[in-house]
């Protein structure tokens, strides 16, 4: 975690309680997650009570409060690609990594999200693996397309 | 203060200017039912469970009691056959999360709601917020908040914060409607102490 | 550069970016919407930047990275101008191909032109392609013509002339009278008249007054408004400009998900170039308006679409609905008057200046004028963005532009407005694109178009929506929450096998409380596709109940227990 960094993005918007949510964000950029102690210190410096910070911090899906796993696997469930075969892909995602979706290993290797809908419908079921897209997987190309984690 | 006439289940109600529908009516001694509002808080609108029928300019439509600001020759009905389906049903949603509450299961035998209708799923909790917005709008120590949204919505303690100011103050434990509010509690300070008690292991 | 401080001054600049402009030379026009990134455009347009500078063609070649044309299933695609020859499924392997034959050779590459698979008809350029000749694509015919991260471009289209004409030629009034004309009806789904807005925000008292663009679409399959967005933002922020004049609004927010880095990025830079060409900021043109744009990120949210629940996110709190008894109008984003719009009505808004009331309102239905762009999703043959009059029917939407159902399976419904929206079964398909048609029908005419086929069983799709929204309401009120989650319990057991009788009423009763007892539209319109699926497919619902059977075969456990 780079301290100072954040620092920098909390002293920019100091006292700016409705600045919440997009410091959350631009330090979630940074650092992948919402440590506790950032929480707290967002809280103290932009004068918005702990308890609310959390509850932003939860509600949203962005924010995640839990570090992540070194390998980021996002699996498109919108609509499109459900009635295009995301459900198997998922199943099949879930055998090759042993990892359930929304959660992460214990050794933190590898987290595994179930999206929503990352708008490129025609290239369904859509697989993002540490930010590259992957289109059309099949359960079998997502094999090919995990081999190497 | 401008005076304002309404009617309220067929009565003539004088009420000021600014005031709800719940106000009015509770002045009048007319009883509508409530579970997260509390004279203290603005009103939340959440339980649903005030909703009243409207009448206004012609056009009938359902709201919450507790929110609706009067207004001269509002015709307002807190009971029907409409009001008490939905009321039933409410209730019926919150008694498979809080079956042994008692204003619920007051409420429950006037409605004649069934406790077992839907799935139980024993949180204890019914999400009415009264500890949440007490701690926020009056205590002023925003010890317990709600996390997450949706169906995984609940309340929570701030440990920090919880162990410092609840002990002597509780307030809100008498506003719960049902255990849940004491259960987090003690939850959070066992989980606390316990943590605070524990030595870190030294590594090996 | 210096800021432009007049229309006139705007004009000038626009015929000196026209003159530098040479139309004959040729330029490679690469989509880089999300949808062909997807498909991995990135390494495309590098292909063709490496095969340039092979042959050293850099100053007789332009490259070009467009904003998304629309035909998302053929991508990526590849346009090649003066000619305006269209590639599609085009692969880094086939940049040299295309530089030789076509750029320099002004040869047609057949394996890469469009086949129509039920004519074996090629189709050389775009209005060819059976995909793209149905369509009237007002709001997003620009898209390929245009890099959404360059202003210039924009200009060189004719953009900013509407904000020029209303600048020189109309008061506000005379711009609220103009959309109301126009009959222009907000894009929400919801069709609530624009122009009642504007004018209640125009004569609304304030010294700040808000215009918000709502691209906040968190609908799963649905993309039409922040694609929009990411293709043409200078479009939006025009439209949004006009609206301020119109209104006396000075500051504004565009509010759009996390979730859409391209959006946020070209909106971003638009912004800024905008700020830099004297359009945005004080004293817009030399008119004497002042207007900041900012954009606002929803941090995951679908409930942040409702308005009371937006405007707090803005003001950066939980998006939780509020029970309001003032308009927004009135006393909006932080107690000030605001007009917030969908993106597509903003982006209607310069359509209207330039074209005229009379001619907008000449488009469409009765009731329902202009074109309504869509995300047409699912088992369809044809998938992409797609922009039609209001009155096509749904019929040609997905089977004329969307060229029918995939694998020449049998079509099943259309889900017409999204998690909220209504399954609609084959014979509702001759309803025309409609705000009030389509309403009646059960739906709403959101952005989204979700064709599903018979091998997509209801249930599924039933307890699909549900899990969605049992995450995505807010979770404040009884009815919404607890409705949704004991709907799911029963739909879960359903499609377990566990279905019992009653079970299809049970959800009717929670149904018909949660519609009128829900705080906020989400809670009361949340069993809009179960209401439609027991509508519409009941039969189907009953045989999972009845006979623990699934006759698609795709509920898991009634599959295995049926062989």
């Amino acid at each position: 975690m780079d301290n100072a960094k954040i620092d920098r993005i909390i002293d920019r918007h100091a006292g700016d309680a409705s600045s919440l949510i997009q410091v959350l964000l631009e330090i979630q950029h940074e650092n992948d997650w919402l440590p506790k102690e950032v929480l707290e210190k967002v809280s103290k410096k932009l004068n918005v009570p702990l308890s609310r910070v959390q509850h932003v911090a939860t509600f949203y899906k962005s924010f995640r409060v839990v570090p992540e796993g070194l390998h980021e696997i996002h699996v498109c469930n919108g609509t499109g690609c459900h009635v295009r075969g995301a459900p198997r892909l998922l199943d099949k995602v879930q055998d090759i990594t042993g990892v359930k979706a929304g959660e992460t290993n214990s050794d933190l290797k590898v987290s595994l999200e179930v999206v929503n809908c990352l708008g490129c419908c025609s290239s369904g079921p859509v697989m993002v693996v540490d930010g590259k897209y992957h289109s059309k997987v099949s359960p079998v190309k997502a094999e090919d397309v995990l081999k190497n984690l | 203060m401008s005076e304002i006439i309404l009617t309220i289940d067929n009565k003539q109600v004088k009420a000021e200017a600014g005031m709800t529908v719940l106000e009015a009516a509770r002045k009048a001694g007319i009883y509508i039912p409530t579970l997260c509002y509390f004279e203290k808080l603005k009103p939340y609108t959440a339980c649903r469970i005030c909703m009243v029928e409207i009448e206004a300019r012609g056009r009938v439509s359902l709201d919450t009691a507790c929110s609706r600001p009067v207004a001269p020759n509002l015709v307002v009905r807190t009971r029907s056959e409409r009001i008490d389906k939905i009321r039933k049903m409410l209730l019926e949603l919150m008694l498979a999360h809080a079956p042994e509450s008692v204003p619920l299961q007051e409420l429950a035998r006037e409605y004649g709601a069934d406790a077992d209708r839907f799935e139980k799923e024993p949180s204890f909790c019914i999400l009415c917020g009264l500890c949440v917005r007490y701690c926020d709008e009056v205590a002023k120590k925003n010890a317990v908040t709600f996390v997450d949204r949706g169906t995984r919505r609940e309340i929570m303690f701030i440990p920090e914060i919880a162990l410092k100011e609840c002990w002597d103050c509780k307030e809100c434990f008498a506003l719960c409607p049902t255990i849940a509010l004491q259960e987090a509690y003690l939850l959070t300070k066992a989980l606390a102490s316990a943590s605070f008690s524990l030595e870190p292991e030294p590594e090996q | 550069m210096p800021r432009i401080s007049s229309p006139a001054e705007l004009e000038e600049r626009r015929q000196n970016i026209l003159s530098k402009r040479d139309n004959s030379k040729p330029c490679i026009a690469v989509c880089g919407g999300t949808g062909c990134h997807a498909l991995g455009n990135r390494s495309i347009i590098d292909a063709f930047k490496a095969e340039i500078k092979k042959r050293t063609l850099q100053a007789k070649v332009n490259i070009r990275e467009t904003g998304c044309p629309g035909f998302c299933e053929a991508g990526p695609i590849v346009v090649i101008y003066p000619e305006e020859i269209c590639y599609v499924q085009v692969t880094p392997e086939d940049a040299s191909d295309i530089i030789s034959e076509t750029v320099v050779g002004k040869k047609v590459i057949d394996r890469l032109v469009y086949t129509d698979p039920k004519t074996g008809e090629k189709a050389i350029h775009e209005s060819e392609i059976p995909f793209y000749k149905g369509q009237m694509r007002l709001t997003i015919g620009d898209n390929g013509k245009l890099d959404p991260k360059s202003i210039e471009d924009y200009l060189a289209v004719g953009g900013y002339s509407a904000l020029v004409k209303v600048l020189q030629t109309m008061t506000p009034e005379q711009v609220v009278a103009e959309i109301k004309k126009s009959n222009l009806r907000g894009r929400s789904g919801a069709g609530f008249p624009a122009s009642i807005k504007w004018d209640a925000v125009r004569v609304a008292v304030g010294d700040t007054k808000y215009v918000i663009c709502n691209c906040h679409e968190g609908d799963p399959g649905a993309f039409a408004d922040r694609r929009m967005m990411e293709a043409n933002p200078h479009n939006i922020l025009e439209g949004m400009i006009i609206g301020a004049y119109a209104m006396g609004a000075n500051e504004g927010y565009i509010f759009v998900g996390d979730e859409f880095p391209l959006t946020v990025e070209n909106t971003a830079i638009a912004i800024k170039q905008a700020e830099e060409y004297g359009l945005l900021g004080k004293n817009i043109l030399g008119s004497g308006l002042d207007l900041n744009i900012k954009i606002n990120i929803d941090a995951g949210g679908y409930v942040c679409g409702e308005m009371s629940a937006l405007m707090a996110a803005i003001e950066g709190r939980v998006g939780e609905p509020t029970v309001r008894y003032d308009h927004a109008t009135e006393r909006g984003l932080w107690n000030k008057p605001t007009c917030v719009n969908n993106l597509q009505t903003w982006a209607s808004v310069p359509l209207i200046v330039n074209k005229g009331a009379d001619w907008y309102a000449g488009i469409g239905t009765a009731s329902s004028k202009g074109t309504r762009v869509f995300s047409l999703v699912g088992t369809v043959n044809n998938s992409g963005l797609v922009e039609v009059p209001m009155g096509m029917t749904l019929r040609q939407v997905i089977f004329d532009i969307g060229g029918g159902i995939r694998e020449d399976n049998n079509f099943k419904a259309v889900l017409v407005g999204g998690p909220l929206g209504a399954f609609l079964p084959e014979s509702l398909l001759d309803l025309p694109v409609d705000f009030d048609e389509i309403s009646k029908a059960g739906g709403s005419l959101g952005p989204s178009l979700v064709v599903i086929d018979e091998k997509t069983c209801m249930v599924d799709m039933v307890k699909y929506f549900l899990t969605f929204l049992s995450n995505e309401s807010c979770g404040k009120c009884t009815p919404c929450r607890d409705g949704i989650r004991q709907m799911l319990k029963i739909v879960n057991r359903i499609n377990d096998g566990g279905g019992k009788e009653g079970d299809i009423e049970l959800l009717e009763a929670i149904s018909e409380v949660q519609r009128v007892a829900a705080l906020c539209p989400l809670g009361q319109t949340a069993s809009n596709p179960a209401r439609s699926a027991i509508k519409h497919f009941r039969d189907e619902l009953e045989v999972h109940i009845k006979e623990k059977r699934c006759p698609s075969g795709v509920c898991k456990i009634l599959a295995t227990a049926s062989h």
